[in-house]
Protein backbone atom coordinates (compact mmCIF):
# COMPACT_ATOMS: atom_id res chain seq x y z
CA UNK A 1 0.00 0.00 0.00
CA UNK A 2 1.30 3.63 -0.70
CA UNK A 3 2.56 5.13 1.88
CA UNK A 4 0.02 7.73 3.38
CA UNK A 5 2.56 10.81 3.38
CA UNK A 6 5.18 12.14 0.81
CA UNK A 7 8.44 12.28 1.98
CA UNK A 8 8.51 16.12 0.71
CA UNK A 9 5.66 17.44 2.45
CA UNK A 10 4.57 14.63 5.27
CA UNK A 11 4.40 16.60 8.08
CA UNK A 12 2.14 19.28 6.59
CA UNK A 13 -0.16 16.23 5.08
CA UNK A 14 -0.92 14.99 8.87
CA UNK A 15 -1.53 16.94 11.97
CA UNK A 16 -0.03 15.68 15.13
CA UNK A 17 -1.75 18.12 17.77
CA UNK A 18 -0.19 17.60 21.03
CA UNK A 19 1.86 14.59 23.23
CA UNK A 20 0.02 14.24 26.23
CA UNK A 21 0.98 15.20 29.55
CA UNK A 22 -1.40 17.24 27.85
CA UNK A 23 -5.50 16.61 28.27
CA UNK A 24 -5.34 20.45 28.50
CA UNK A 25 -3.61 20.65 24.96
CA UNK A 26 -5.89 17.80 23.43
CA UNK A 27 -8.99 19.93 25.04
CA UNK A 28 -8.00 23.10 23.57
CA UNK A 29 -7.31 21.45 20.03
CA UNK A 30 -10.53 19.70 20.12
CA UNK A 31 -12.32 23.10 21.90
CA UNK A 32 -11.09 25.00 18.43
CA UNK A 33 -13.46 23.05 16.30
CA UNK A 34 -16.12 21.55 18.74
CA UNK A 35 -15.61 18.33 17.24
CA UNK A 36 -15.08 15.16 19.77
CA UNK A 37 -12.50 12.92 17.47
CA UNK A 38 -12.86 9.21 17.96
CA UNK A 39 -10.29 8.03 20.48
CA UNK A 40 -8.64 4.67 19.78
CA UNK A 41 -7.00 3.32 22.55
CA UNK A 42 -3.84 1.04 22.37
CA UNK A 43 -1.80 -0.99 24.97
CA UNK A 44 1.71 -1.21 25.08
CA UNK A 45 3.34 -3.85 26.90
CA UNK A 46 6.49 -6.20 26.10
CA UNK A 47 6.28 -7.16 23.26
CA UNK A 48 3.72 -5.81 21.41
CA UNK A 49 0.98 -2.76 20.82
CA UNK A 50 -2.53 -3.83 21.11
CA UNK A 51 -3.81 -3.32 18.70
CA UNK A 52 -0.93 -3.48 16.76
CA UNK A 53 -3.14 -2.24 13.49
CA UNK A 54 -5.38 0.25 13.32
CA UNK A 55 -7.54 1.43 10.77
CA UNK A 56 -8.26 5.09 10.11
CA UNK A 57 -9.95 7.07 7.44
CA UNK A 58 -8.46 9.46 5.28
CA UNK A 59 -9.37 13.43 6.96
CA UNK A 60 -10.41 12.08 10.16
CA UNK A 61 -9.31 13.40 13.18
CA UNK A 62 -8.36 10.63 15.95
CA UNK A 63 -7.20 10.60 19.22
CA UNK A 64 -4.81 7.79 20.14
CA UNK A 65 -4.45 7.23 23.87
CA UNK A 66 -1.75 4.66 24.51
CA UNK A 67 -1.09 3.03 28.19
CA UNK A 68 1.81 1.13 28.79
CA UNK A 69 1.72 -1.71 31.58
CA UNK A 70 4.90 -2.77 32.18
CA UNK A 71 7.86 -0.40 30.61
CA UNK A 72 9.16 2.62 29.41
CA UNK A 73 8.38 1.85 25.96
CA UNK A 74 9.07 4.12 22.99
CA UNK A 75 6.36 4.95 20.30
CA UNK A 76 8.65 6.24 17.58
CA UNK A 77 6.02 7.39 14.34
CA UNK A 78 9.18 8.09 11.80
CA UNK A 79 6.58 9.51 9.08
CA UNK A 80 4.98 12.23 11.81
CA UNK A 81 8.36 13.16 12.86
CA UNK A 82 6.73 12.36 16.49
CA UNK A 83 8.12 9.93 19.22
CA UNK A 84 6.62 9.10 22.86
CA UNK A 85 7.53 7.97 25.89
CA UNK A 86 4.81 5.47 27.24
CA UNK A 87 5.40 5.36 31.07
CA UNK A 88 3.89 2.98 33.02
CA UNK A 89 0.63 3.95 34.89
CA UNK A 90 0.36 7.10 32.10
CA UNK A 91 -1.84 7.30 29.19
CA UNK A 92 -0.10 9.40 25.91
CA UNK A 93 -2.46 10.98 23.85
CA UNK A 94 -2.13 12.78 20.81
CA UNK A 95 -4.57 13.64 18.06
CA UNK A 96 -3.67 12.91 14.14
CA UNK A 97 -5.70 13.67 11.02
CA UNK A 98 -4.26 11.97 8.04
CA UNK A 99 -5.50 13.19 4.63
CA UNK A 100 -4.75 10.04 2.36
CA UNK A 101 -4.83 6.36 2.42
CA UNK A 102 -1.73 4.61 3.23
CA UNK A 103 0.58 2.97 6.36
CA UNK A 104 1.72 4.61 9.21
CA UNK A 105 4.39 2.52 11.07
CA UNK A 106 5.38 3.40 14.54
CA UNK A 107 8.17 1.13 16.27
CA UNK A 108 8.96 1.19 20.15
CA UNK A 109 12.50 2.56 20.30
CA UNK A 110 13.28 2.23 23.71
CA UNK A 111 15.03 -1.39 23.96
CA UNK A 112 12.80 -3.18 26.36
CA UNK A 113 13.99 -6.78 25.94
CA UNK A 114 14.25 -10.15 23.79
CA UNK A 115 10.97 -9.50 21.57
CA UNK A 116 11.95 -5.39 21.58
CA UNK A 117 12.46 -5.91 17.57
CA UNK A 118 9.19 -6.98 17.14
CA UNK A 119 7.39 -4.35 18.78
CA UNK A 120 5.47 -2.61 15.99
CA UNK A 121 2.36 -1.72 14.94
CA UNK A 122 0.93 0.38 12.17
CA UNK A 123 -1.98 2.77 10.97
CA UNK A 124 -3.84 1.82 8.05
CA UNK A 125 -5.66 4.87 6.70
CA UNK A 126 -8.06 4.20 3.88
CA UNK A 127 -9.92 6.38 1.50
CA UNK B 1 54.26 -5.74 -3.30
CA UNK B 2 51.92 -4.80 -0.55
CA UNK B 3 49.31 -6.49 1.37
CA UNK B 4 46.45 -5.28 -0.30
CA UNK B 5 47.70 -5.35 -3.70
CA UNK B 6 48.35 -8.90 -3.36
CA UNK B 7 44.65 -9.24 -1.91
CA UNK B 8 42.91 -7.40 -5.27
CA UNK B 9 45.61 -9.31 -7.17
CA UNK B 10 44.41 -12.92 -6.00
CA UNK B 11 40.63 -11.64 -5.62
CA UNK B 12 40.31 -10.65 -9.66
CA UNK B 13 42.24 -13.92 -10.46
CA UNK B 14 39.71 -16.05 -8.15
CA UNK B 15 37.24 -14.31 -9.84
CA UNK B 16 36.05 -12.56 -7.07
CA UNK B 17 34.79 -8.74 -6.43
CA UNK B 18 37.26 -6.34 -6.25
CA UNK B 19 35.52 -2.99 -6.57
CA UNK B 20 37.02 0.63 -6.25
CA UNK B 21 34.29 1.73 -3.45
CA UNK B 22 33.28 4.31 -1.38
CA UNK B 23 34.13 7.82 -2.60
CA UNK B 24 37.71 8.51 -0.76
CA UNK B 25 36.98 6.23 1.99
CA UNK B 26 37.05 2.63 1.18
CA UNK B 27 37.25 0.07 -1.42
CA UNK B 28 35.10 -2.70 -0.82
CA UNK B 29 36.40 -6.81 -1.80
CA UNK B 30 35.33 -10.07 -1.29
CA UNK B 31 37.37 -12.37 0.13
CA UNK B 32 37.92 -16.22 -1.41
CA UNK B 33 39.80 -18.68 0.58
CA UNK B 34 42.73 -17.57 -1.72
CA UNK B 35 42.89 -14.26 -0.22
CA UNK B 36 44.45 -14.63 3.08
CA UNK B 37 48.24 -14.57 2.07
CA UNK B 38 50.17 -12.04 2.38
CA UNK B 39 53.72 -10.62 1.26
CA UNK B 40 55.09 -7.58 2.50
CA UNK B 41 52.57 -5.58 4.84
CA UNK B 42 53.53 -1.99 5.82
CA UNK B 43 49.97 -0.26 7.10
CA UNK B 44 48.32 -1.81 9.67
CA UNK B 45 44.87 -3.42 9.82
CA UNK B 46 42.36 -4.79 12.45
CA UNK B 47 39.53 -7.05 12.42
CA UNK B 48 35.60 -6.01 13.36
CA UNK B 49 33.62 -8.82 14.97
CA UNK B 50 29.96 -7.87 15.48
CA UNK B 51 26.77 -8.74 16.80
CA UNK B 52 27.64 -12.33 18.12
CA UNK B 53 24.74 -12.44 20.54
CA UNK B 54 26.31 -14.85 22.72
CA UNK B 55 23.23 -17.18 24.50
CA UNK B 56 20.95 -17.05 21.22
CA UNK B 57 19.13 -19.80 20.75
CA UNK B 58 16.58 -19.85 17.79
CA UNK B 59 15.61 -21.06 14.68
CA UNK B 60 17.39 -18.48 12.66
CA UNK B 61 20.80 -20.09 13.81
CA UNK B 62 20.72 -23.68 14.70
CA UNK B 63 24.92 -23.42 15.42
CA UNK B 64 24.30 -20.77 17.92
CA UNK B 65 26.61 -22.75 20.24
CA UNK B 66 29.27 -22.76 17.65
CA UNK B 67 29.27 -19.93 14.98
CA UNK B 68 31.41 -17.76 17.15
CA UNK B 69 33.98 -20.61 18.12
CA UNK B 70 34.11 -21.41 14.60
CA UNK B 71 34.89 -17.34 13.81
CA UNK B 72 37.69 -16.97 16.57
CA UNK B 73 39.07 -19.64 14.51
CA UNK B 74 38.75 -18.35 11.56
CA UNK B 75 40.40 -14.94 12.49
CA UNK B 76 42.82 -16.91 14.44
CA UNK B 77 43.71 -18.94 10.43
CA UNK B 78 44.50 -15.23 9.05
CA UNK B 79 48.15 -15.76 8.28
CA UNK B 80 49.11 -11.94 8.74
CA UNK B 81 47.26 -11.44 12.06
CA UNK B 82 46.12 -8.33 12.41
CA UNK B 83 47.59 -5.73 15.27
CA UNK B 84 44.43 -5.47 17.18
CA UNK B 85 40.54 -6.74 16.87
CA UNK B 86 37.26 -4.91 17.55
CA UNK B 87 34.02 -6.02 18.64
CA UNK B 88 30.85 -3.37 17.72
CA UNK B 89 28.39 -4.84 20.23
CA UNK B 90 25.52 -7.07 21.16
CA UNK B 91 28.57 -9.60 22.04
CA UNK B 92 25.46 -11.12 23.94
CA UNK B 93 22.04 -11.80 23.38
CA UNK B 94 19.63 -10.13 25.77
CA UNK B 95 18.23 -11.48 28.67
CA UNK B 96 16.06 -10.25 31.97
CA UNK B 97 18.21 -12.03 34.26
CA UNK B 98 21.10 -10.74 35.36
CA UNK B 99 22.74 -13.34 36.64
CA UNK B 100 22.08 -14.87 32.84
CA UNK B 101 23.43 -11.63 31.73
CA UNK B 102 26.64 -11.86 33.27
CA UNK B 103 27.19 -15.55 32.60
CA UNK B 104 26.82 -14.70 29.05
CA UNK B 105 29.34 -12.03 29.09
CA UNK B 106 31.32 -14.21 31.14
CA UNK B 107 31.18 -17.30 28.80
CA UNK B 108 31.94 -14.95 25.49
CA UNK B 109 34.85 -13.52 27.36
CA UNK B 110 36.17 -16.76 27.93
CA UNK B 111 35.35 -17.76 24.02
CA UNK B 112 37.53 -14.67 22.77
CA UNK B 113 40.08 -15.46 25.10
CA UNK B 114 41.09 -18.22 22.39
CA UNK B 115 42.29 -15.31 19.78
CA UNK B 116 45.71 -15.04 19.10
CA UNK B 117 45.63 -11.56 19.26
CA UNK B 118 45.26 -10.29 22.42
CA UNK B 119 44.60 -6.67 21.93
CA UNK B 120 41.10 -6.69 21.28
CA UNK B 121 38.87 -3.72 22.05
CA UNK B 122 34.95 -4.12 23.47
CA UNK B 123 31.74 -2.55 22.88
CA UNK B 124 28.35 -2.89 23.97
CA UNK B 125 25.52 -3.24 22.01
CA UNK B 126 21.92 -2.74 23.74
CA UNK B 127 21.63 -6.56 24.39
CA UNK B 128 24.59 -6.56 26.39
CA UNK B 129 23.60 -3.54 27.88
CA UNK B 130 20.53 -1.14 27.85
CA UNK B 131 18.44 -3.66 30.47
CA UNK B 132 20.77 -2.50 33.33
CA UNK B 133 22.49 0.95 31.55
CA UNK B 134 25.94 -1.15 31.10
CA UNK B 135 26.22 -1.89 34.19
CA UNK B 136 27.41 -5.98 33.87
CA UNK B 137 28.82 -5.08 30.30
CA UNK B 138 31.29 -2.84 32.86
CA UNK B 139 31.96 -5.34 35.79
CA UNK B 140 33.35 -7.37 32.77
CA UNK B 141 35.02 -5.27 29.95
CA UNK B 142 35.26 -1.68 31.57
CA UNK B 143 34.23 1.39 30.34
CA UNK B 144 31.79 1.63 27.58
CA UNK B 145 33.46 4.49 25.67
CA UNK B 146 37.10 5.39 25.47
CA UNK B 147 39.78 6.38 23.04
CA UNK B 148 43.17 5.09 22.16
CA UNK B 149 45.68 5.53 19.57
CA UNK B 150 46.98 3.59 17.07
CA UNK B 151 50.01 4.27 14.82
CA UNK B 152 48.50 8.08 14.47
CA UNK B 153 45.06 6.98 13.83
CA UNK B 154 42.82 8.14 16.73
CA UNK B 155 40.04 5.97 18.12
CA UNK B 156 36.81 6.62 19.16
CA UNK B 157 34.58 4.26 20.83
CA UNK B 158 30.86 5.51 21.35
CA UNK B 159 27.99 4.29 23.46
CA UNK B 160 25.08 4.57 21.64
CA UNK B 161 22.98 1.68 23.76
CA UNK B 162 23.28 1.83 27.65
CA UNK B 163 20.88 4.32 27.30
CA UNK B 164 17.66 2.15 26.23
CA UNK B 165 16.43 5.18 24.44
CA UNK B 166 19.58 4.86 21.86
CA UNK B 167 21.26 7.87 23.19
CA UNK B 168 24.45 8.92 23.04
CA UNK B 169 23.65 11.43 26.07
CA UNK B 170 24.75 14.60 26.91
CA UNK B 171 27.71 13.70 29.37
CA UNK B 172 29.12 11.61 26.52
CA UNK B 173 28.58 14.21 23.62
CA UNK B 174 30.58 16.83 25.91
CA UNK B 175 33.46 14.48 26.39
CA UNK B 176 33.40 13.67 22.60
CA UNK B 177 34.02 17.33 21.62
CA UNK B 178 36.30 18.12 24.76
CA UNK B 179 38.39 15.00 22.92
CA UNK B 180 37.76 16.50 19.72
CA UNK B 181 38.52 19.98 20.57
CA UNK B 182 42.58 20.14 20.02
CA UNK B 183 42.76 17.76 17.09
CA UNK B 184 43.76 18.61 13.97
CA UNK B 185 41.41 19.02 11.31
CA UNK B 186 42.89 16.49 9.22
CA UNK B 187 43.95 13.64 12.14
CA UNK B 188 42.68 10.58 10.79
CA UNK B 189 39.75 9.26 13.32
CA UNK B 190 37.90 5.95 13.64
CA UNK B 191 34.49 5.78 15.10
CA UNK B 192 33.36 2.70 16.41
CA UNK B 193 30.30 2.44 17.73
CA UNK B 194 26.87 -0.37 17.61
CA UNK B 195 24.02 1.39 15.94
CA UNK B 196 24.25 3.64 13.10
CA UNK B 197 25.00 7.62 13.97
CA UNK B 198 22.65 8.32 11.05
CA UNK B 199 19.07 7.50 10.40
CA UNK B 200 19.03 4.79 8.58
CA UNK B 201 15.56 2.96 9.09
CA UNK B 202 14.01 4.94 12.29
CA UNK B 203 11.24 2.70 11.20
CA UNK B 204 13.25 -0.33 12.51
CA UNK B 205 14.36 1.77 15.34
CA UNK B 206 17.93 1.67 13.24
CA UNK B 207 19.22 4.87 14.87
CA UNK B 208 20.68 6.67 17.54
CA UNK B 209 18.70 9.34 18.71
CA UNK B 210 21.02 12.02 19.33
CA UNK B 211 23.37 10.42 16.22
CA UNK B 212 23.22 13.54 14.74
CA UNK B 213 24.87 16.04 16.82
CA UNK B 214 27.84 13.74 17.28
CA UNK B 215 27.73 13.56 13.32
CA UNK B 216 27.86 17.50 13.43
CA UNK B 217 31.03 17.67 16.12
CA UNK B 218 32.85 15.16 13.44
CA UNK B 219 31.80 16.84 10.98
CA UNK B 220 34.80 19.69 10.95
CA UNK B 221 36.94 16.57 10.91
CA UNK B 222 38.01 15.91 7.06
CA UNK B 223 39.29 12.55 7.75
CA UNK B 224 36.85 10.69 9.87
CA UNK B 225 35.12 7.08 9.01
CA UNK B 226 32.68 5.09 11.34
CA UNK B 227 32.90 1.09 11.70
CA UNK B 228 29.33 0.03 13.77
CA UNK B 229 27.20 -3.22 13.84
CA UNK B 230 23.73 -3.56 14.82
CA UNK B 231 22.01 -4.38 11.28
CA UNK B 232 23.55 -7.59 11.23
CA UNK B 233 24.51 -6.79 7.40
CA UNK B 234 27.23 -4.93 5.51
CA UNK B 235 25.31 -1.37 4.52
CA UNK B 236 28.08 1.84 2.94
CA UNK B 237 26.84 5.27 3.37
CA UNK B 238 28.02 9.02 3.56
CA UNK B 239 26.89 11.78 5.66
CA UNK B 240 29.04 14.43 4.09
CA UNK B 241 31.95 13.60 3.74
CA UNK B 242 31.94 10.71 6.77
CA UNK B 243 31.73 7.45 5.66
CA UNK B 244 29.79 4.79 7.84
CA UNK B 245 30.41 0.79 7.25
CA UNK B 246 28.39 -1.59 9.10
CA UNK B 247 29.48 -5.60 9.61
CA UNK B 248 27.97 -8.67 9.47
CA UNK B 249 26.52 -10.70 11.89
CA UNK B 250 28.08 -13.70 14.07
CA UNK B 251 24.50 -15.18 14.40
CA UNK B 252 21.75 -14.36 12.16
CA UNK B 253 21.57 -11.51 9.15
CA UNK B 254 18.31 -9.30 8.87
CA UNK B 255 17.30 -7.96 5.63
CA UNK B 256 17.65 -4.82 4.01
CA UNK B 257 16.76 -1.64 6.03
CA UNK B 258 13.36 -0.92 5.57
CA UNK B 259 12.95 -3.73 3.22
CA UNK B 260 9.83 -5.07 4.77
CA UNK B 261 7.31 -4.33 7.62
CA UNK B 262 9.42 -5.75 10.25
CA UNK B 263 13.38 -6.76 11.28
CA UNK B 264 12.79 -10.56 11.76
CA UNK B 265 15.66 -12.72 10.90
CA UNK B 266 16.40 -13.82 7.57
CA UNK B 267 15.85 -17.82 7.79
CA UNK B 268 18.51 -20.16 8.21
CA UNK B 269 19.89 -21.70 5.02
CA UNK B 270 20.63 -25.39 5.87
CA UNK B 271 22.04 -25.92 2.52
CA UNK B 272 24.42 -22.83 2.79
CA UNK B 273 25.14 -22.63 6.82
CA UNK B 274 26.33 -19.57 7.94
CA UNK B 275 25.01 -18.04 4.69
CA UNK B 276 25.19 -13.89 5.63
CA UNK B 277 27.71 -14.00 8.54
CA UNK B 278 31.13 -13.42 8.88
CA UNK B 279 33.38 -10.94 9.95
CA UNK B 280 36.00 -7.94 8.33
CA UNK B 281 39.31 -7.06 7.41
CA UNK B 282 39.60 -2.94 7.90
CA UNK B 283 43.20 -1.85 6.40
CA UNK B 284 44.21 1.50 6.73
CA UNK B 285 45.57 2.81 4.32
CA UNK B 286 47.14 6.44 3.31
CA UNK B 287 48.12 7.38 6.69
CA UNK B 288 44.75 6.21 8.06
CA UNK B 289 42.75 8.49 5.63
CA UNK B 290 41.60 5.54 3.70
CA UNK B 291 40.42 2.26 4.63
CA UNK B 292 39.51 -0.71 2.52
CA UNK B 293 37.30 -3.09 3.69
CA UNK B 294 37.56 -7.02 2.61
CA UNK B 295 34.65 -9.43 4.19
CA UNK B 296 35.62 -13.00 5.43
CA UNK B 297 32.73 -16.01 6.42
CA UNK B 298 32.76 -17.65 9.52
CA UNK B 299 34.48 -20.59 8.05
CA UNK B 300 36.85 -20.93 5.19
CA UNK B 301 35.93 -22.56 2.22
Amino acid sequence: MKSAVRSTSRRHLLQVIASLAGAAALRASVAQDGAQPRVVEITARRFNYEPSEIALKAGERVVIAVRSLDFVHGMNIPDLGKRFDLAPGKITRFELQPVQAGVIDFVCDNFCGEGHEQMHGRFVVSA
Amino acid sequence: MERRDFLALTLVGGGAVFASGLSGCASIAKATSDGYHDDGYHDFYFVQLSDTHWGYQGPANPDAAVTLRKAVATVNALPTQPEFIVFTGDLTHTTDDPAERRRRLAEFKQIVADLKVKTVRFMPGEHDAALDFGAAYKEHFGPTHYTFDHKGVHFIALDNVSDPGAKIGDEQLAWLQADLANRDKQAPIVVLTHRPLFDLAPKWDWATRDGAQAIDLLMPYSNVTVFYGHIHQEHHQMTGHIAHHSAKSLIFPLPAPGSQEKRTPLPWDAGVPYKGLGFREVEAEDAGKEYKVTEFPVVRA
